[in-house]
């Protein structure tokens, strides 16, 4: 209605861009999801920075509390296994020994875990606003990566309280455990997060996923016992494959100095070679999990 | 501005092409049921097209109004043009930046502070966090939050959400500015301050697509609307007449609905039918039928209640002008007149004359009644006809004027 507006001509804003198709039903090419991520990285820190803090928000310790749950289970593991069931008799420095695999391992299962209900979780945001999608997931990763930060200082005083303070070349294998699983938490998150939405019982099915391979990885008892028992069958290079054994292996090859001099302990060979080939199956599998997240993600606002 | 005028810029923004939009209802859901009904899938599963075809170009600098009847798409056409949702076929294409306000406080965390959401916001509309910190306390300052931008978001209001997502979504320096529904919650001045920003965004020639199920919000800021119906455009063009077309629609089904009722309840009219309003028939002052053409300003209309008295009974009669949401704009009886109606059993014509009608309304339905004298109905004859009105060529609203206007320059008063 013109002559209620009775406004000057409008000037013409200027975009320099041209028209884009938007969506494209639903699958994107993966270097396009990238750019786009690369492009929403400063949200990416934003929502890594929400997750974080919104977490503990209301509670009076705070950030402590991401400390409580691994501490705890160190105890309980220092003193059932460890003394009650004599793991330790065999390992020395368990209480090192089992804290440097829990911290590898709460690194990958907070990430699978939360990684899963990412989606879920930000259905506000993804029925409203469009961005790519995969942030959510990835900050999910940043949030447990921020843990991971904390917990593995903790490990690193204790290491220089109890006068262990790992320096060797053995640390190389720190960077590429680390690596490795966020990688692949990131592939299993991703594809995770994406079914979650069609089917809910995902979420179920991941925590029984989680115990089976806590307990399949060399965390609370030494893979020397794995070798006493398997005496080196092919069941053991099955165990061996695991790429969740071969992070806690590598990490504490760094950390673990008493079972590193230890010459009774058991080392696989080649340690650094297994966790490269897992790696590289890893990334393989990180592309596969970005080709079917960006399949699903086209019906996400409609089905959650 | 109108759409002849915008047509000089031809770069379009939005290009919606042949796209159609399906969503697939399961009626099942759990596991038991699609194992147990596995081979009757097909059959627990409908389809419902929520868009069809729809082919739109929205060029730079227009005000796009999207109305419909509640389900009509049109939620879903802007959904998909925000890239929310892809289209089942056919293409979307867009360029600039865009804004989006579908819903309440998109993507406010309920435990975070007022001021961490603002950044979060910002980012998600595309803002870094130095331009965030530009233009930070305008944004408190235009929602009105004052200091309670440090409290966490869950002890909002309602009307403080949305008043704090428009406010974040207006300063993102957007190109293109998707507004659904949302601005109905806040209080009258902040839906005013809205009207106000968005006039600003036209002027600077940004690109809004609006939705709505205000008419007149939509009759004052748009340039162009689109009436969708069942998930196709019906109309495509001038706002004045999407919005009769919108009525229309509107109206049908209401005749419809009054229609079934009247059948309805005939039988017991029967019984308490002492009088029957049978028609109304309006008539300017020559005599012709209105209705056929809108009615210009400052005809004398004159309304005929043919009503019949079956059995002796004290009554009166008139008509109510009711606009297309029900609101009356005005009504007239016997009573007021101080008529006396015949009480003996008949048939009777009974007349009004309006001199010099000047109603602004585009449309109005009139409806007819009668009543004892103590106020019992007895007859009701709803949506007994509609009258069309010329449109005001220079103000607006309920009645309109012959108007005239004059600038003169005057002293200051110091």
């Amino acid at each position: 209605m013109d002559q209620r507006d009775p406004g000057s001509s409008p000037t013409l804003r200027v975009i320099d861009e041209p028209l884009r198709e938007i969506g494209g039903r639903g699958s994107r090419s993966t270097w396009s999801s990238i750019t786009e991520i690369v492009q929403h990285r400063q949200l990416l820190g934003r929502l890594v920075n929400r997750e974080i803090r919104a977490r503990y928000k209301n509670s009076t310790l705070g950030v402590v509390w991401s400390l409580m749950r691994p501490l705890a289970q160190l105890v309980i593991y220092y003193v059932a296994i460890g003394q009650f069931l004599g793991a330790a008799r065999n390992v020395p420095d368990f209480a090192i020994f089992v804290f440097t695999g829990l911290t590898i391992w709460s690194l990958f299962s907070e990430i699978v875990s939360s990684g899963t209900g990412s989606i879920l979780a930000n259905a506000g945001l993804i029925k409203k606003v469009y961005l790519p999608r995969e942030i959510f997931p990835l900050a999910a990763v940043g949030g447990a990566l921020f843990n991971f930060v904390v917990q593995f200082l903790v490990l690193v005083v204790a290491t220089i309280v109890l006068g262990r303070l790992p320096l060797s070349p053995n640390l190389l294998y720190l960077p590429l455990a680390i690596v490795l699983m966020v990688v692949l938490g990131t592939a299993i998150a991703l594809v995770l997060s994406a079914v979650n939405v069609y089917l809910r019982d995902v979420e179920h099915l991941i925590d029984i996923f989680l115990m089976v391979f806590f307990w399949a990885s060399p965390i609370v008892y030494s893979v020397t016992f794995v070798n006493e028992a398997l005496q080196g069958s092919w069941i053991e290079q099955v165990y061996l494959a695991n790429p969740v054994t071969l992070a806690v292996l590598g990490m504490q090859k760094a950390m673990w100095v008493a079972g590193v001099n230890d010459p009774s302990q058991f080392w696989p060979d080649d340690l650094g070679l297994r966790m490269l080939i897992a790696l590289g199956v890893s990334l393989v599998a990180l592309f596969l999990a970005q080709r079917v997240f960006s399949r699903l993600q086209g019906n996400f606002a409609q089905e959650l | 501005m109108n759409i002849t005028e915008t047509a000089v810029n031809t770069e379009a923004i939005i290009s919606v092409r042949d796209a159609s939009k399906r969503f697939v209802l399961h009626k099942d859901k759990s596991i038991k049921d699609r194992i147990l009904y596995f081979r009757s899938r097909e059959k627990s599963r409908s389809d419902f097209w929520a868009l069809r075809n729809i082919s739109l170009e929205v060029e730079q600098g227009q005000t796009l109004g999207l109305i419909g009847h509640n389900g009509s798409g049109k939620s879903t056409l802007l959904k998909l043009i925000g890239g929310i949702i892809d289209p089942t076929s056919g293409a979307v294409l867009r360029r600039g930046r865009v804004a989006a306000l579908l819903e309440l406080g998109a993507g406010f965390h309920p435990d975070l502070s007022g001021r961490a959401n603002v950044y979060i916001n910002a980012a998600i509309l595309g803002l870094s966090t130095a331009e965030t910190d530009l233009v930070f306390d305008d944004i408190v300052e235009f929602s009105g939050i004052g200091e309670f931008i440090e409290t966490q978001v869950k002890f909002y209001s309602s009307g403080m959400y949305v008043r704090l997502a428009f406010a974040v979504a207006v300063h993102s320096d957007p190109d293109l500015l998707l507004v659904d529904e949302v601005l109905a919650v806040g209080d009258e001045p902040f839906q005013q301050k809205c009207m106000n920003k968005i006039r600003e965004f036209q002027r600077e020639g940004r690109t809004i697509v609006l939705v709505s199920h205000s008419a007149e919000q939509v009759a004052d800021v748009c340039t162009r609307a689109v009436v969708l119906d069942a998930g196709e455009i019906v109309h495509d063009g001038d706002v004045g007449e999407g919005i009769r077309v919108l009525r229309e629609g509107y109206e049908r089904d209401r005749v419809a609905a009054a229609a079934k009722e009247r059948a309805s309840a005939d039988a017991a009219e029967q019984l308490a039918g002492a009088v029957d309003i049978l028609a109304v028939d309006v008539t300017t002052a020559d005599g012709k039928a209105a209705g056929a053409e809108p009615i210009a300003p400052g005809s004398s209309l004159t309304f005929t209640i043919r009503a019949r008295v079956n059995s002796p009974v004290d009554w009166i009669t008139g008509f109510t002008l009711q606009s297309m949401l029900g609101q009356t704009i005005y009504y007239l009886n016997t009573k007021g007149l101080e008529l006396e109606t015949p009480t003996a059993p008949g048939d009777y014509a009974i007349s009004f004359t309006l001199p010099d009608v000047n109603f602004g309304r585009e449309r109005l339905i009139i409806s007819a009644g009668a009543e004892t004298g103590d106020g019992v109905t007895i007859a009701q004859l709803q949506n007994a006809g509609h009258l069309d009105f010329a449109p005001d060529p220079t103000g607006g609203g309920v009645v309109q004027f012959a108007a005239t206007g004059a600038i003169n320059s005057v002293e200051r008063v110091s």
